[in-house]
C-alpha cells in the first residue's frame, strides 16, 4: 500500500513535469500548427539558468529556489519569443518548414549547451526541506514531489486564468478554433503567436528548474528526454487541448511509474503501447477535436 | 472550404497537379520555368551523367587521388574508402527516407529505427544462428518488413504532425529496447559483428575496398528501386497524396494503402542499408536508433533538396563529409587556441550543422540541388532567353 | 461625394493552393445600399470576398474609399473599415456569444481603446435581441440562424465603411431567412453591403445593384432591378434551375412559377415561399 502511494505521488509529480512541457507544446500547436522540437531546449536552458542563479546564491535557501524559478521562466520565455520572431514568423503558414527549423534549432542548441556547460551533468541542490520526506497514508513521500505538483497546478491555473480573463487569452482561444476568422475580425493574430510562445517557453523554463530539482542534475539532454514524453502526452491528450494535456500527463506518468516498478522497468514501452492503443481507438486523442 | 469557391475551370487545372508525379524525377527542384524541351533534355542527361559518375566512383579505390581538406587521405587508403563508403551509405539511407518524405509527404521521425533493425537484426541473427550471411540477411529483411508493416499500419492512423510524433515514439521505444537488453544487443556498448559466417572478403581493414564496392552497389540498387517506385502507378498516387490528399480521396482512391506501401518500401530499404552499415563498421552502437539519428536523416534530405532523388544522394554525401571534417576541425589545435566565444561553437560539429540546416530551410528552399539548378538556370537565362529568368 | 463608389476593384486575380479561382475581376460597389454579387454555383463569389479580405492569395488593385488595400494583410483590411460575414458563419463555437462579440470589438480607428459606440451597441441590440439574451451561451450550441445573427452582429458592432456578407440565408429556416433579410435591410441603411446571395428573392428585395460572375470573371454589372426582373437574363447569366435544353420562351411563358423553381435550386421550397411572402 505504502509503495503504491509513493508510486502514485511520484507519478503525479512526474506528470506535473510532463504537463509543464506539454502545455506549451499543445498551445503552440493548437494556435499555430507548429510542432516545436526546440521546446526541450527551452527547458534545458531554463534549467541551466536556474542552476547558474542557485550556484551564485549557493545557500540552498527558498529565496534562491524562487529566484531560480523566476529566472528560468524568464529565460525560457525570452528564448521562445526570439525563436518565434526570428525563425518561425519568417515561415508563416509553412508548417513543415517551421517544424524543420525547430529541429535544426534543437540540434544546434543541444550541441551548444554541450560546448558551454560540458556533456557531463551538473549537480543541483535545493532547500534541504525538499530532500526530506513526510508520511502520507503510510508512505514516505519526498517533498520535491509536492513542489512539482504545487507549481504545475499553479501554472495550469495561471494559464487557464490568462486564457479566460484576458483579451490575449480570448484571441488565443478563438485562434485555436479558427485562426483565419480571427484575422478577419481585424486582429493581428501573430501577436498571439508570440504570446503563446512566451507562455510555453516560460512553462518549459519553470519545468527545467523543477526537473533539475527532481532529478538532482542538469544535462544538455535533459530537455530532449522529457520532450519525447511530452510529445506522447500531447498526442494522447489531443493536440491543442490544455485539459487533454493535463489529463494525459498524469495518466502517462502514473502508468510509467507503475510499469517501471511492477513490470520490471517497462515504463517507457508501456507508454508507447498506450499511445498506439489510444490512436487505434481515438486517432484525435482524448480531448482532441475529431477530424 | 465550400464547393462554391471552385470555379468551372478547376477540371482543367486538375490535370497538371495530379500528373505531376510523372515528371517526379525532379519535381520540387525542377526548373521554375522548365518547359517540355528542357525536361526531355534532362531525361537524357540524367542517366548519362549518372553512368559517368558511377564509373568514376567504381574506379576510385584503384586511383591515387587526394583532395586535401575534403578527404583525409588518398582515395585508395582504407581510411578514405571507409569515409567514402559511409557517404554512399548515407546517400542510400537518405534515398530510403526520400520515399517517405520526399515522394509521399510522410514526415516520419522514426526512420532510424529501421536502420537499427537492419544492423542489430543482422548482428543478432549472425551471432545467434549458424546461418550464412545471405540467409541471415533475408531473415533480417523479412523481420524488418514485418516490423515496418505493423508500426506503419498503426502510425498511419494519424497524419501530419501526429504521425511525426507517433513514429518518434516508436523509434524511442526501439532505442529503449536496445539499451535495456545488453545481453542481446550489447546495451550501451556496441554489438560487434560476428564474422564466423561472413565471407572473408568482407571482413577487416584490408578489405575496406570491397565494402566500398558493396556500398556503391547498394546505392545503385536503392536508386534504381526508388526510381522505379517513384515512376510506378503507386508512386504517382503517393505523390498525389502528398500534393493534395483530399483530391486523391475525391478521385475515389484511398491514400492509406499507398502510404503504407511507401512506408514499408522506405523502411525495408533502410533495413538493407542497416545491414551493410553493420558490415562496414564491423558493429553497431545504439546511436543509430536515437532520435538524433532520425533527425540527422531529415537534415540530410532537406540539405540536399527535398523531393529530389539526387538531392538525397548529394545531401548524404555532403553531410557525411561535412560531419567528418567538422569533427576534425573541432578537435584541431587552431580551434583550441581561439577565444571561448568562437571556440565553443566551432568545437561542436552538431551546432554548426544545425545552424547550417536552419539557414538552408530559411533561405535555400530547394536545398543544395535546388541552389545548383537555380545557379545553372541563372547562367543559362543570362546567356539565352530573358523569359526564363523570372525565377 | 456620395456618388463615389466605396470599393473599386480592378483586375482582381486569386488563387487557392496554386489554383486560379478568379480571373481579372473588376467591379465597383456604390457607397450606399446593397450590391448583390451573383452567379452560378462555383463561379468564384465566395473567392471574390475572400480575395478582397486578403484571406487567399490575390493580385490586382482594390481601393477602399480611394485608398489601396490590396497589399494589406487581412487584419489591416478589416481595420480600414471592412466587416466580413463569412459563408458558414464561422462563429467561435467554444466561445460564448458575449466573447464572440467582445473579440470583434475594434478600437475606434483613431487609436482609441477597444470598444464600440453606444449607438452601435443599441443597433445590434435592436436587431438581434435573441442573441443578446443568450450572451453567456456557447456559440457552438446556437441554432444556425442564431449563429448567423452572431456573425452579422460581429460585423455590425464596428463603424465600417463596407460589409462583405456571404450567403447569410444559406440553410436557414424560412422564418429566419425573413429575419436575417430584415436585419440586413436595416444594416444597409448605415453601411454599404456587398452581398453574395443565392436566394434571388432576398437579393431582389435588398439589392440596388448587381454584379454577375461567371467562370471567375464579371459578366454583368448594373442596377439589380434591370437584371432580376428580366427572366431571360436571369437564366442566361445565373442559369438557376434552367436545364441546358430549355428554351428561353418556355421560361418567359411560365413567368412566375419558373422563377420560383429557379430559386429553389439552392433553397428548399418552403423556405423560398415564406421568404417571398415576407417581401
Amino acid at each position: 500500500m505504502s509503495t503504491l502511494v509513493l508510486l502514485l505521488v511520484t507519478g503525479v509529480g512526474l506528470g506535473a513535469l510532463y504537463f509543464l512541457v506539454a502545455s506549451g507544446l499543445s498551445l503552440i500547436y493548437g494556435l499555430m500548427g507548429v510542432l516545436n522540437f526546440a521546446h526541450g531546449s527551452f527547458l534545458t536552458l531554463g534549467a541551466y539558468a536556474g542552476w547558474e542563479v542557485s550556484r551564485r546564491m549557493s545557500d540552498g535557501s527558498w529565496l534562491s529556489l524562487v529566484l531560480s524559478l523566476v529566472v528560468g521562466a524568464a529565460v525560457g520565455a525570452l528564448v521562445a519569443i526570439a525563436t518565434e520572431l526570428l525563425l518561425i514568423r519568417r515561415l508563416y503558414e509553412r508548417h513543415v518548414e517551421q517544424v524543420l527549423v525547430t529541429v535544426g534549432l534543437a540540434l544546434a542548441t543541444v550541441a551548444l549547451f554541450d560546448g558551454i556547460w560540458g556533456t557531463d551533468a551538473v549537480y543541483v541542490s535545493g532547500p534541504a526541506w525538499l530532500d526530506e520526506t513526510s508520511g502520507v497514508l503510510g508512505a514516505q513521500i519526498p517533498h520535491d514531489r509536492f513542489l512539482l505538483i504545487g507549481v504545475a497546478v499553479a501554472v495550469l491555473l495561471g494559464i487557464v486564468a490568462f486564457l479566460r480573463f484576458t483579451r490575449f487569452g480570448l484571441v488565443i482561444r478563438a485562434g485555436v478554433e479558427n485562426r483565419s476568422m480571427v484575422t478577419a475580425l481585424g486582429i493581428d493574430v501573430r501577436m498571439a503567436f508570440t504570446v503563446v510562445f512566451a507562455i510555453g517557453g516560460a512553462a518549459a523554463g519553470i519545468g527545467g528548474v523543477l526537473a533539475s530539482q527532481y532529478f538532482g542534475y542538469v544535462s544538455p539532454q535533459l530537455g530532449a528526454s522529457l520532450l519525447i514524453f511530452a510529445f506522447i502526452v500531447t498526442v494522447i491528450g489531443g493536440l491543442g487541448s490544455l485539459l487533454g494535456a493535463a489529463i494525459a500527463s498524469l495518466a502517462v506518468a502514473v502508468l510509467q511509474q507503475l510499469a517501471n516498478f511492477y513490470a520490471s522497468g517497462t515504463g517507457d514501452l508501456v507508454v508507447v503501447l498506450l499511445l498506439a492503443a489510444v490512436l487505434l481507438v481515438r486517432p484525435s486523442g482524448l480531448m482532441g477535436a475529431r477530424a | 472550404m465550400s464547393t462554391s469557391t471552385t470555379p468551372p475551370t478547376s477540371r482543367e487545372d486538375d490535370r497538371p497537379a495530379t500528373t505531376r508525379g510523372q515528371h517526379g524525377d525532379s519535381h520540387r527542384a525542377a526548373t521554375p520555368g522548365g518547359d517540355g524541351a528542357s525536361r526531355t533534355r534532362r531525361r537524357l542527361v540524367e542517366p548519362v551523367a549518372g553512368l559517368v559518375l558511377l564509373v568514376v566512383l567504381a574506379v576510385l579505390p584503384l586511383l591515387n587521388l587526394s583532395i586535401p581538406g575534403v578527404l583525409p587521405g588518398a582515395t585508395y587508403t582504407p581510411g578514405t574508402l571507409q569515409l567514402l563508403a559511409l557517404c554512399l551509405l548515407f546517400a542510400s539511407l537518405a534515398l530510403t527516407y526520400h520515399v517517405l518524405f520526399g515522394i509521399t509527404g510522410l514526415l516520419s521521425f522514426g526512420h532510424a529505427l529501421y536502420l537499427a533493425v537492419g544492423a542489430y537484426g543482422l548482428g543478432i541473427v549472425l551471432e545467434r544462428t549458424g546461418l550464412g550471411l545471405l540467409p541471415a540477411m533475408v531473415v533480417t529483411l523479412v523481420l524488418g518488413i514485418a516490423v515496418a508493416t505493423l508500426l506503419g499500419a498503426v502510425s498511419l492512423r494519424v497524419s501530419g504532425i501526429s504521425f511525426a510524433m507517433v513514429t518518434l515514439a516508436f523509434a524511442q521505444a526501439g532505442s529503449v529496447l536496445i539499451r535495456r537488453n545488453p545481453s542481446i544487443t550489447g546495451g550501451e556498448e556496441s554489438l560487434p559483428l560476428t564474422t564466423d559466417h561472413v565471407p572473408a572478403a568482407l571482413v577487416g581493414v584490408i578489405h575496406t575496398r570491397n565494402l566500398y564496392w558493396v556500398a556503391l552497389a547498394l546505392l545503385v540498387l536503392v536508386l534504381v528501386l526508388v526510381t522505379w517506385f517513384e515512376r510506378s502507378r503507386a508512386g504517382h498516387v503517393a505523390a498525389a497524396t502528398r500534393e493534395n490528399e483530399l483530391r486523391v480521396r475525391v478521385l475515389g482512391m484511398r491514400p492509406y494503402p499507398v502510404q503504407l506501401l511507401a512506408f514499408v518500401v522506405g523502411a525495408g530499404l533502410a533495413v538493407v542499408v542497416g545491414m551493410v552499415y553493420l558490415l562496414l563498421n564491423s558493429g553497431v552502437t545504439p546511436r543509430v536508433a536515437s532520435a538524433d539519428f532520425t533527425l540527422t536523416i531529415l537534415v540530410v534530405v532537406v540539405l540536399g533538396g527535398l523531393g529530389s532523388r539526387w538531392g538525397a544522394v548529394v545531401g548524404g554525401i555532403v553531410y557525411t563529409l561535412l560531419d567528418h571534417r567538422l569533427t576534425a576541425l573541432a578537435s584541431s589545435d587552431t580551434v583550441e587556441q581561439l577565444p571561448a566565444l568562437l571556440r565553443v561553437p566551432l568545437s561542436e560539429p552538431l551546432f554548426l550543422l544545425g545552424t547550417l540546416f536552419v539557414l538552408v530551410v530559411l533561405f535555400v528552399p530547394g536545398g543544395l540541388v535546388g541552389l545548383g539548378t537555380r545557379l545553372a538556370d541563372g547562367v543559362r537565362g543570362r546567356r539565352g532567353s530573358t523569359a526564363d529568368g523570372a525565377a | 461625394m456620395s456618388t463615389r463608389p466605396v470599393l473599386v476593384v480592378r483586375g482582381l486575380t486569386a488563387r487557392i493552393a496554386g489554383q486560379q479561382v478568379l480571373e481579372d475581376v473588376s467591379l465597383e460597389v456604390p457607397a450606399r445600399g446593397v450590391t448583390a454579387l451573383l452567379g452560378r454555383n462555383g463561379v468564384g463569389k465566395t473567392s471574390t470576398l475572400k480575395a478582397l479580405m486578403g484571406l487567399i492569395e490575390r493580385s490586382g488593385t482594390i481601393e477602399l474609399d480611394g485608398e489601396p488595400v490590396d497589399r494589406l494583410a487581412t487584419h489591416k483590411v478589416v481595420q480600414r473599415g471592412v466587416g466580413y460575414v463569412p459563408e458558414d458563419r464561422e462563429v467561435f463555437g467554444s466561445l460564448t456569444v458575449a466573447e464572440n462579440l467582445r473579440l470583434a470589438e475594434r478600437s475606434g480607428g483613431r487609436g482609441g481603446r477597444h470598444g464600440v459606440s453606444p449607438e452601435r451597441r443599441e443597433l445590434v441590440g435592436d436587431l438581434f435581441p435573441d442573441i443578446i439574451d443568450r450572451s453567456s451561451q456557447r456559440a457552438g450550441t446556437l441554432s444556425g440562424g442564431q449563429q448567423q445573427m452572431v456573425a452579422l452582429a460581429r460585423a455590425l458592432l464596428n463603424e465600417n465603411r463596407l460589409l462583405l456578407v456571404d450567403e447569410p440565408t444559406k440553410g436557414l429556416s424560412p422564418r429566419l431567412v425573413g429575419e436575417v433579410t430584415d436585419a440586413l435591410e436595416k444594416a444597409a441603411q448605415v453601411v454599404p453591403v456587398l452581398l453574395v446571395e443565392q436566394n434571388l428573392t432576398v437579393a431582389r428585395r435588398l439589392a440596388g445593384d448587381a454584379v454577375v460572375l461567371d467562370g471567375g470573371r464579371v459578366v454583368h454589372a448594373g442596377p439589380a432591378a434591370d437584371l432580376l426582373d428580366d427572366e431571360s437574363r436571369v437564366v442566361a447569366l445565373l442559369g438557376v434551375g434552367g436545364e441546358p435544353g430549355q428554351s428561353q420562351s418556355q421560361h418567359q411563358s411560365q413567368h412566375q412559377s419558373q422563377d420560383q423553381s429557379q430559386d429553389q435550386s439552392q433553397h428548399q421550397s418552403q423556405q423560398h415561399d415564406t421568404a417571398e411572402a415576407t417581401s
